[in-house]
């Protein structure tokens, strides 16, 4: 496997819902340590593409490749395996269990314990020092032993993003991160995002224009089901094709 | 602060090893010295009774409590695991083999993993109401066979055996039920302590994962279908285990070994327990048992109380007794749970007299609607009286009716106290 493979490399995906066709034919190419922000208007389509992507729903034609394999027919813990997690528009922990152990969950798997009933998680000293850090670094320590269920919806969503990469994957796709934050907890959640994905392949969904040029080294513009335009932040903004469909009038509402 | 979150952390987990162990030493003195305790032999029947259904009740729990798997016919594997160790005894019997009694449950164990592994194996492919249905289907499937396949199930008389089959076991033949319960005891014991450990596995984890949210479990790593599988054949395991120690403890199996009764009976047990705590099912198990060995001795109509405190513990405290118990704890580790009794005084015992009130009336009724004509004399709590008469009847509704007013009037002096209790002290509250 050499550095030339992209870390996502996406053919002609299509998928249709009836004979409503919502993804119409995307190809986008993701190199390896890229931060990469797919944006576009309500119902263009992106978290269709992330779902076709991870496995969540079958495509109706095209192919994505992880590292150069197909992912075609693969059910999403098979895509996990592979090292590409994602995390969730709607936050999706495990709400009745503590935020500790939420994050113990997502390391077993990646730590080689899987559907083991020979080992005693609480005696495994190298997991429960993985999930401290990992706590640490999302900074939840003090919520360690608190039902997930019961932290506020910032650190729910900065959970989420500790779960999504504790075990290791290196390519991470975050869909809407900062949904429904408001600017402080926004810029926490950016910071940590910033921090966790260092040397990791990037991809995500946002509305938040700051957040989009703040973190994204390229950004595809996301239109119909279809790719209009991608580039680096400066090259997007400065596409008459995405001012006119799109940015435009996001950036207007950003003001 | 998150140092001394980290400090208190690892205090706990250092002080947890005796911790952890405590419960388990408790158990087996507790085991150990109750037959000197209750030393009829109705009360050792009574015990070997509720420690076999305590180890069926856990394992039913590692599906429902901790898989979130809702079974309507797990009493097969139970049975079946059984009927196998019945036919082992006979077997043993005729060919003189050398297959000590003690050993008898793994076999049990065994055949109702291999049942599990089957039915798992297309059953777990999907939880919710299609794994409820498939359940159903293949329980009474199973259920239905016991008349039809009589070579294996003996058809409606059942299968029975002798456990005094074999050569003497360190010089004990399992003739006296003592006997039989220390042999139960040892694996109520052992399988408790598996299936506890079990739960601390990556597996026993990641099926709490599973059944709290399987599709993010899915983006960790690990395929629902398969954990919701190894829940599914673990649990088969241990309720062979308890299927093996009844057809030590009864000697026969029959067709109600394996039936919807016996299914439903022990979802009843487990929720009425508490699917949330490890410990629920035990509780419900030993509750239950005492209900249906003493309280059908009192009364005809026992099934009636079980149902109504099923349901009452379904609608009010949806965490089982052992719910009931836990919910306690916040006030205990705050030291100030002693503002609880005398409200709880105030109220639960009212509360009690009131519901013996109500039953006299439903037994009353009973008498008065099934004895035989001219029988119009009946004895209830030590006291007989005449049904047809009147006093009784306001008597008993008097009571009725105070208690529960009583309990009505002083429920927001508990309610307070309990607010109180649970209020951490110098907070604004």
């Amino acid at each position: 496997m050499s550095n030339a493979t992209p870390a996502l490399q996406i053919d002609d995906l299509r998928k249709s819902f009836g004979k409503a066709e919502i993804i119409r034919g995307v190809n986008l190419t993701i190199g390896r340590g890229e931060r990469h922000a797919v944006i576009g208007p309500n119902g263009a389509g992106k978290s269709t593409l992330f779902n076709l992507i991870t496995g969540r729903f079958p495509s109706s034609g095209g192919k994505v490749r992880l590292h150069g394999n197909d992912l075609t027919g693969l059910a999403p813990f098979q895509i996990n395996r592979m090292g590409l997690s994602r995390s969730f528009q709607i936050t999706n922990i495990f709400p009745n269990m503590s935020v500790f152990e939420n994050v113990r969950c997502s390391l077993l798997w990646s730590r080689g314990y899987k559907y083991s009933f020979w080992h005693i998680v609480s005696k495994s000293r190298e997991l429960t020092e993985a999930a401290d850090a990992v706590l640490e670094q999302i900074n939840l320590t003090e919520r360690r032993d608190l039902p997930a269920g019961m932290l506020s919806y910032a650190e729910q969503r900065a959970l989420e993003i500790g779960i999504t990469m504790a075990g290791g994957a290196d390519v991470i796709m975050l869909d809407e991160p900062t949904a429904g934050m408001s600017h402080s907890e926004t810029d926490y959640i950016m910071d940590l995002i910033r921090q966790v994905t260092e040397n990791k392949t990037l991809i995500m969904v946002e509305h938040d224009m700051g957040v989009v040029f703040g973190l994204a080294d390229y950004i595809s513009v996301l239109v119909y089901g279809e790719i209009i335009a991608t580039g680096r932040p400066e090259e997007v903004r400065a596409n008459p094709k995405v001012q006119e469909a799109y940015l435009g009038a996001a950036l207007e509402a950003e003001h | 602060m998150s140092d001394t979150a980290s400090n208190n952390g690892t205090a706990q987990r250092g002080g947890s090893r005796l911790g952890a162990a405590t419960p388990w030493i408790v158990s087996i003195v507790i085991l150990a010295i109750i037959p000197f305790v209750f030393t009829s032999n109705s009360a050792i029947t009574i015990m070997n009774q509720m420690a076999i259904t305590i180890v069926f009740a856990l394992a039913y729990n590692m599906l429902l409590g901790q898989g979130g798997m809702l079974s309507f016919g797990h009493a097969v594997y139970m049975g079946v695991g059984g009927f196998m160790c019945v036919h082992i005894m006979n077997y043993v019997e005729d060919y003189s083999l050398p297959l000590p009694l003690p050993v008898l449950p793994l076999f049990g164990g065994l055949f109702g993993l291999g049942l599990a592994t089957i039915v798992g194996s297309f059953s777990t492919r999907k939880a919710g109401t299609v794994f409820a249905m498939i359940s159903l289907g293949v329980g009474e499937l199973i259920a239905a066979c016991s008349v039809i396949i009589v070579a294996f199930f003996g058809g409606e008389e059942g299968v029975s055996g002798d456990r005094t089959y074999g050569l003497p076991f360190f010089g004990i033949e399992f003739l006296h039920q003592i006997e039989v319960y220390y042999l139960i005891a040892f694996w109520l014991l052992l399988s408790a302590l598996l299936m506890f450990l079990y739960s601390r596995t990556p597996i026993g984890r990641m099926a709490n994962a599973v059944r709290d949210n399987p599709e993010r479990a899915e983006f960790l790593g690990y395929s629902a279908r398969w954990v919701r599988f190894f829940s599914f054949c673990a649990s088969g395991f241990f309720a062979g285990i308890a299927g093996g120690l009844f057809a030590i403890n009864y000697e026969i199996l029959t067709e109600e070994n394996l039936n919807l009764v016996q299914s439903g009976s022990i979802l009843l047990i487990t929720f009425l327990g508490g699917v949330g705590y490890f410990f629920g099912p035990i509780i419900g198990a030993v509750v239950f048992t005492l209900l249906q060995t003493v309280l059908s001795l009192e009364t005809e109509l026992w099934q009636l109380y079980v149902g109504a405190l099923f349901v009452a513990t379904v609608m009010y405290f949806p965490g089982g007794l052992a719910g009931i118990l836990m919910m306690h704890m916040p006030a205990i580790r705050m030291g100030k749970a002693g503002l609880l009794v005398m409200p709880y005084i105030k109220t639960v015992l009212p509360a009690i007299i009131g519901t013996l009130g109500l039953a006299a009336l439903i037994e009353t009724i009973f008498h008065i609607r099934h004895a035989a004509t001219g029988d119009e004399e009946m004895t209830l709590f030590w006291t007989t009286f005449n049904s047809h008469s009147v006093l009784p009847w306001l008597v008993m509704i008097l009571v009725t009716v105070t208690g529960y007013w009583l309990t009505r009037r002083n429920l927001p002096e508990l309610r307070r106290a309990w607010h109180e209790a649970n209020t951490i002290d110098g907070s604004p509250s």
